[in-house]
């Protein structure tokens, strides 16, 4: 379903991601861990046609983002790691808004999200505004919202990051019910390996990049066979290393503190 | 077809949602129309020029259609600074449909603003020659809010985030309004300030709007049109070229 072949992005002279490969089968949970600044991030905007590739070959559902972006468009639905719903318009009309984008036939687009904001639990809310929304509660609605055009593909970039433990359950089990019942293949990062291990039973598979290459890949228990470790997270740390990573502040983190200065409510 | 009008829709939910933002984006006109208009009045009055707030009132609509539709083009700032761009930059649509769809909504909600404001300064005694003439000035509102929003629009694909809105706002929004003809006659300007109010676009908008309004113009209505029109147009095709090279 997705498969990658010798994917490099430069920027400027930083090699953001070096000659990575790897192939997801359709129907598989594939979770793709690293420290921050691995490259994730930058791979996951490559295979959404957010980011053309310096090198490298990209399949997404057997088309290429580099010639037939939209065919590549369609097939995929996404959660990004920053929220990314509109404030100031309603839950369902969020909905809507994202139905009419994908070209959703109306009735249909209605039906899916109804259907879809009953299974995430926020069919009685749709007619709030997000701005009042919980944290969970808008990552449950991008997901109802990422799935509303029938992808094929569902990229999730932390979709969980910053839940509690009970919203995190309940995502997974969203996620994991909808990969058994509509055979929706899994793309996801995340930086909690016991999730991720989790998320990956029985048969998913997990790639661990770092410094813009993958250096592992396989399912959990082969990871902790390959380092003889018995967690997650220490195959990870043997992995990767112990050192901490400095991302920069990035412009977004500027702005979230010049709009708290000026009290806009985001 | 249906991205375009969505987009449209929803840029105009957000303006009709924001109660705050109409009724504070009105306080500056209203203040000018009230400060300047009836200050100025008696002065402009001796000097032979007639009713300054007939004159004032076509340049402080201007004012308001140019501030709020530089502001809905720029907001592609806060849309891409908290991710919904995103949303719409990985949808199977266009870029191109992504541009007009937001410019059309921008430039509606700038001309609502504007005719708001016309109703203003006629209840505070603005009269325009006719009725009817207010159809033509609002085609010249939409046209000056259409190229006004393609210019925030092209601003805004090039400014990573807010820092450098305080700059646009005093080295270009405000230069563009205060040299336009909104707030004095054009007539026997010193060379310098001449040449420099015959570029700014917004002249013709104002121009444009005092004649429809008031029947009193500087430039011919024809000129007004066609600079109005090609201003457009160029910033429309820049503004989605700079548009379509937005990374996130």
């Amino acid at each position: 379903m997705i498969k990658v072949s010798g994917l490099t992005k430069k920027f400027n002279n930083f090699l953001a991601v070096d000659n990575i490969s790897f192939d997801v089968a359709a129907g598989e949970i594939f979770a793709f861990l690293g420290p921050n600044g691995a490259g994730k991030t930058t791979t996951i905007k490559m295979l959404t046609t957010l980011l053309a590739p310096t090198s490298g070959r990209i399949e997404i559902n057997g088309a290429d983002p580099a010639t037939d972006q939209e065919a590549v468009r369609r097939a995929f639905g996404i959660v990004f790691q920053d929220p990314s719903l509109d404030d100031e318009l309603t839950a369902w009309e969020n909905l809507e808004f994202h139905g009419v984008l994908y070209g959703v036939p109306r009735d249909l687009g209605r039906k899916r999200a109804e259907e879809l904001l009953k299974f995430v639990e926020l069919w009685e809310r749709r007619n709030d505004l997000v701005k009042n929304f919980s944290g969970g509660m808008k990552r449950r609605l991008e997901i109802a919202r990422g799935l509303l055009h029938h992808p094929k593909i569902f990229f999730l970039d932390e979709p969980t990051q910053g839940l509690d433990p009970q919203t995190r359950n309940h995502i997974w089990e969203y996620i994991k019910n909808l990969n058994k019942t509509e055979n929706i293949t899994v793309f996801f990062t995340t930086h909690y390996m016991d999730e991720a291990e989790r998320a990956c039973l029985p048969a998913g598979k997990v790639a661990i990049m770092d410094h813009g290459k993958i250096i592992a890949a396989g399912t959990p228990a082969q990871l902790k066979k390959q380092t003889k470790k018995t967690s997650m997270e220490d195959a990870f740390l043997t992995l990767t290393g112990h050192a901490i990573r400095d991302e920069e502040a990035g412009a977004i983190d500027h702005l979230r503190a010049g709009a708290r200065m000026w009290g806009r409510r985001r | 077809m249906n991205a375009i009008y969505i987009l449209w829709l929803r840029q105009l939910k957000r303006y009709l949602r924001s109660r705050s933002r109409i009724v504070g984006s009105l306080g500056q006109p209203i203040l000018f129309l009230v400060a300047l208009g009836f200050g100025f009045g008696p002065v402009f009055q001796k000097a032979g020029a007639g009713n300054y707030l007939e004159f004032l009132a076509p340049g402080v609509v201007a004012m308001a259609v140019l501030f709020t539709s530089v502001f809905t083009g720029i907001e592609i700032i806060w849309d891409r600074q908290f991710g919904f761009l995103k949303e719409t930059l990985v949808a199977p649509v266009s870029r191109l449909s992504i541009m007009i769809g937001r410019t059309a909504g921008g430039a509606t909600v700038a001309t609502l603003q504007g005719v708001i404001v016309l109703v203003i300064a006629t209840l505070a005694g603005f009269r325009p020659v006719s009725l009817w003439s207010v159809i033509p000035a609002i085609l010249i509102m939409i046209l000056t809010a259409t190229l006004f929003t393609a210019l925030g629009t092209a601003i805004a694909s090039v400014l990573e985030d807010m820092q450098g809105f305080q700059l646009i706002m005093n080295f270009l929004i405000m230069p563009l309004f205060f040299l336009s003809g909104a707030l004095f006659p054009l007539s026997n300007l010193p060379g310098a300030l001449e040449v420099v109010v015959k570029i700014d676009p917004l002249s013709y908008g104002v121009d444009g709007l005092r004649q429809t309004l008031t029947g009193a113009g500087y430039f011919p209505l024809s000129l007004d049109l066609l600079v109005l029109c090609g201003v457009t147009v160029a910033l429309l095709v820049l503004g989605s070229w700079l548009f379509s090279k937005i990374q996130i």
